[in-house]
């Protein structure tokens, strides 16, 4: 473990990401103590600009306050592209350990299934379920996990069948193990870096599917978010340039800060890949 | 007098800080005449690939680089050279073959064109002049059919036509110096020496200096002139063949020639009435799918092993020998059930297991275990240790304390500390690897033990002992073992009973001694004859 820690120090971004990650998790963590009221009420004079009527970052047309909104927001994004990924990457690995260990009949049933999903444009599937399921914290969750978990499951079959051929694996066997205990103690140890460091990214990607859903508003109207501040401002973008620029750079930002953390993480899983340069 | 080519003076090479010596080479000095061959010998890790990578140019600089000394080509230090005027003396002047010709060479490029970059990088001539020429090159490489080589892909070829087409590439300007790092090292023996004697040739013609590295002795005797040998970096011992092999003075070359084994077969032991293990008319064969729909060609079917008897008694070593792609690997698996034979009867004192399900199967696991080749591969490297070697009997319902006892026996078996029992497998050697293995396949007590290549990936003297380990086991534990092996000199220090393999049936089988004195099969015949350093008596 120090081990992973010294060879992750050594990518400088990845440590200011997760710096930056670690900064707005405790925001998310913080928002009722920063902003105790309901962001979605109306707190004050509609369109001030930044740091005037005391509005740190504005307020919006119907006067609610912009930092409330991104603090409150956070929380929204980042539990939801956490729980997404974890999800997503759940079913991948179920679809992809059968697949790969299995092979033959069934490996070709799960992958055609996974291709079929792979083939529908993941952000307008997401819309549709989320259409169909009515908008709502879960079912947003479900949606964006629905559609990401087939790249998951191309990564974790591609792993099982590189493993499942080792003579550990061989050898197992000869001692009269299970399919399944082979599987969940032999084989998903070994591939275990390239899913954290794909989970790692994943959660950029949930957190955009997400703002891209609560910005066409079907977000959970019940929840503030990133993606709905946006889709609130967008009609004044010109006039009042603050309701969506905030929550925008915060999105930017957030994802960034997780793409870093992936890099970080490849470098210190894989350091084979890194020395080659 | 003939002309020196080579000569390193002082050479030490840095290894980067934090590796677990300082220098991979040390104080290096070796000279190379025209139209010698240098042998330069050692296990892994000894430095001699580096050595002759420093030759090139070709150390993985920055992290490994040359600490002081000189490599004097024609009059010209190469470690000061311009790294444009290596180039120029790369390939025309001094050349080099690699250990692993499908590797080595690039795939997606026909031979003839990997030879053609040759003459177009160093020297000018016309497209059809260098056609001809190319064409004339593997002509001389003994290639069949070289028009249709010349169009065709690496993996079109087989390994030993690969490693011809090297050799071609290399010699194609006639350099003053070859090296050849390994060069036979993953072919098979017959293919082997057919490739050392045509590099003989090609030395004759040419003149050419030859610097071999190699970690076999049987080779060594066959080829070399003169022989270096070395150890953690620094030369042990240097002198004529004759002198080396015959009359080693440093101990460290007395005991790597002391373990190699002498294709003096054993003697069969008195063969035991009881028979553990039969094998009746195996069959299996590969490919043969169809795609999803069923549409498209049934692949190619390969019959890899076809009719296979095989009658294991009591106590004995049968080995099964042959080269690469004969089948005898995949008897193995389907004699331990690890893949589903095609046909026939495995039977297990009277049951037979082809029949049975997995969890019928299961309790026969036991019975019969196997060792594997490779000691990277064969260990999960996220479990540790004693973990490895206790779970078969807590999977056979063993209690766990009882299990853990066992192990810490086994480790004591194998000649490993106990304090092994906690830790991972990265942190052991290869040989020490393979004394966690076949802890792991005694771990159930079996009766039969099958050992496909348990040796071949790990150097002479390590070799040496787990041969030894295991023969010791056999005896203590009164097992039968089924042996797999490619070495026709670890067959016969191991084996009572040798059979044969070629194209997945077995074409001999008989007492190792007889076979060995009088084999009746041309193939076993051929094999015997490629043995390599088998005229070297020691």
């Amino acid at each position: 473990m120090g081990n992973f820690w010294t060879r992750y120090k050594r990518n400088h971004a990845a440590v200011f990401g997760l710096f930056v990650i670690a900064l707005i998790i405790v925001m998310a963590i913080t928002a009722s103590f920063l902003y105790p009221e309901d962001p979605f009420r109306l707190v004050g004079k509609p369109l001030s600009e930044p740091l005037t009527n005391g509005f740190l970052l504005g307020s919006d047309s119907l006067g609610r306050d912009v930092a409330s909104g991104i603090v409150h927001g956070a929380k929204t994004s980042l539990l939801i592209g956490f729980v997404a990924t974890l999800v997503s990457v759940f079913i991948g690995i179920f679809f992809g350990a059968f697949a790969g260990y299995f092979g033959g009949l069934i490996d070709d049933i799960l992958m055609r299934v996974t291709e079929i999903f792979q083939t529908i444009p993941s952000f307008i599937f997401a819309i549709l379920l989320v259409a169909i399921l009515k908008p709502s914290m879960s079912s947003i969750v479900i949606a964006i996990a629905v559609v990401s978990w087939p790249g998951v499951a191309r990564l974790v079959r591609g792993e099982f069948l590189a493993v499942k051929n080792r003579e550990f694996v061989q050898a197992c066997h000869t001692l009269g193990m299970s399919d399944l205990r082979i599987m969940l103690w032999e084989i998903l140890p070994n591939c275990l870096s390239p899913i954290i460091v794909v989970g790692s990214l994943m959660v950029a990607t949930a957190i955009l599917i997400e703002s891209g859903l609560a910005f066409l508003g079907l977000g959970d109207p019940n929840v503030m978010s990133w993606g709905f501040l946006i889709g609130a401002g967008r009609t004044m973008l010109r006039s009042a340039w603050w309701v969506c620029t905030f929550p925008g750079v915060a999105i930017l930002i957030t994802v960034l800060a997780i793409n870093l953390i992936g890099e970080g993480l490849n470098d210190a899983l894989n350091p084979r890949l890194k020395e080659r340069q | 007098m003939t002309k020196r080519l080579l000569s390193i003076n002082d050479l030490s090479i840095l290894l980067p800080t934090g590796a677990d010596r300082e220098y991979a080479v040390q104080d290096i000095n070796l000279e190379l005449n025209a139209g010698e061959t240098v042998c330069v010998v050692g296990e892994s890790g000894s430095g001699k690939s580096l050595t002759a990578r420093a030759v090139m140019g070709l150390l993985p600089a920055p992290h490994v680089r040359i600490g002081k000394g000189e490599i004097i080509f024609d009059d010209e230090d190469l470690t000061k050279v311009t790294y444009e005027r290596l180039r120029e003396l790369r390939g025309s002047e001094i050349s080099m073959i690699f250990q692993e010709p499908m590797t080595a060479l690039n795939p997606v490029m026909t031979i003839g064109a990997q030879i053609d970059e040759v003459f177009r990088y160093h020297v000018s001539m016309s497209a059809k002049e260098r056609v001809e020429k190319a064409v004339s090159l593997l002509v001389d490489v003994n290639l069949p059919d070289p028009a249709k080589i010349i169009n065709a892909y690496p993996h079109e070829l087989s390994g030993g036509q690969r490693q011809r087409s090297m050799i071609a590439m290399a010699l194609a300007l006639g350099p003053k110096i070859l090296i050849a790092d390994e060069p036979t090292t993953a072919l098979d023996v017959t293919t082997q020496a057919q490739i050392l004697e045509l590099i003989s040739d090609m030395q004759k013609r040419l003149d050419t200096g030859v610097l071999f590295i190699t970690h076999d002795f049987g080779v060594v005797a066959d080829i070399a002139d003169r022989v270096i040998v070395m150890q953690h970096g620094k030369i042990v011992e240097t002198g004529t063949t004759k002198q080396v092999l015959q009359k080693p003075k440093h101990p460290y070359t007395k005991s790597l020639i002391a373990a190699i084994p002498r294709l003096k077969p054993r003697k069969a032991r008195s063969r035991a009435a009881k028979v553990v293990l039969e094998a009746e008319d195996i069959c299996k064969s590969f490919g043969g799918g169809r795609s999803f729909f069923g549409f498209g060609k049934p692949s190619r079917d390969v019959k890899a092993v076809q009719n296979v008897q095989i009658e294991l008694r009591r106590g004995e070593t049968l080995g099964v020998v042959g080269e690469s792609g004969s089948g005898k690997s995949t008897l193995a698996r389907c004699i331990i059930r690890l893949i589903d034979s095609d046909a026939g009867q495995i039977k297990l004192g009277d049951v037979d297991i082809t029949k049975l399900s997995r969890s019928e199967l299961r309790p026969f696991r036991k019975r019969i275990q196997m060792v594997f080749q490779d000691p990277f591969a064969s260990l999960n490297p996220r479990i540790k240790v004693g973990d490895i070697i206790s779970q078969g009997p807590i999977l056979q319902g063993e209690d766990k304390d009882e299990a853990s006892k066992r192990a810490y026996e086994l480790l004591d078996i194998v000649g490993l500390d106990r304090r092994s029992f906690d830790r991972f497998p990265h942190e052991f050697s290869g040989g020490q690897r393979q004394r966690i293995g076949i802890a792991r396949a005694l771990s159930l007590r079996p009766d039969i033990l099958v050992a496909d290549e348990p040796v071949s990936a790990l150097d002479v003297s390590i070799q040496a002992q787990i041969l030894e380990l295991l023969d010791e086991i056999r005896a203590q534990m009164d097992l039968s073992m089924l042996f797999i092996t490619h070495d026709l000199r670890v067959a016969a220090q191991v084996c009572d009973y040798v059979a044969v393999m070629q194209y997945g049936k077995i074409v001999e089988t008989g007492p190792t001694a007889e076979l060995f004195e009088n084999p009746k099969d041309a193939y076993t015949k051929s094999l015997l004859a490629a043995v390599p350093g088998k005229d070297w008596h020691f």
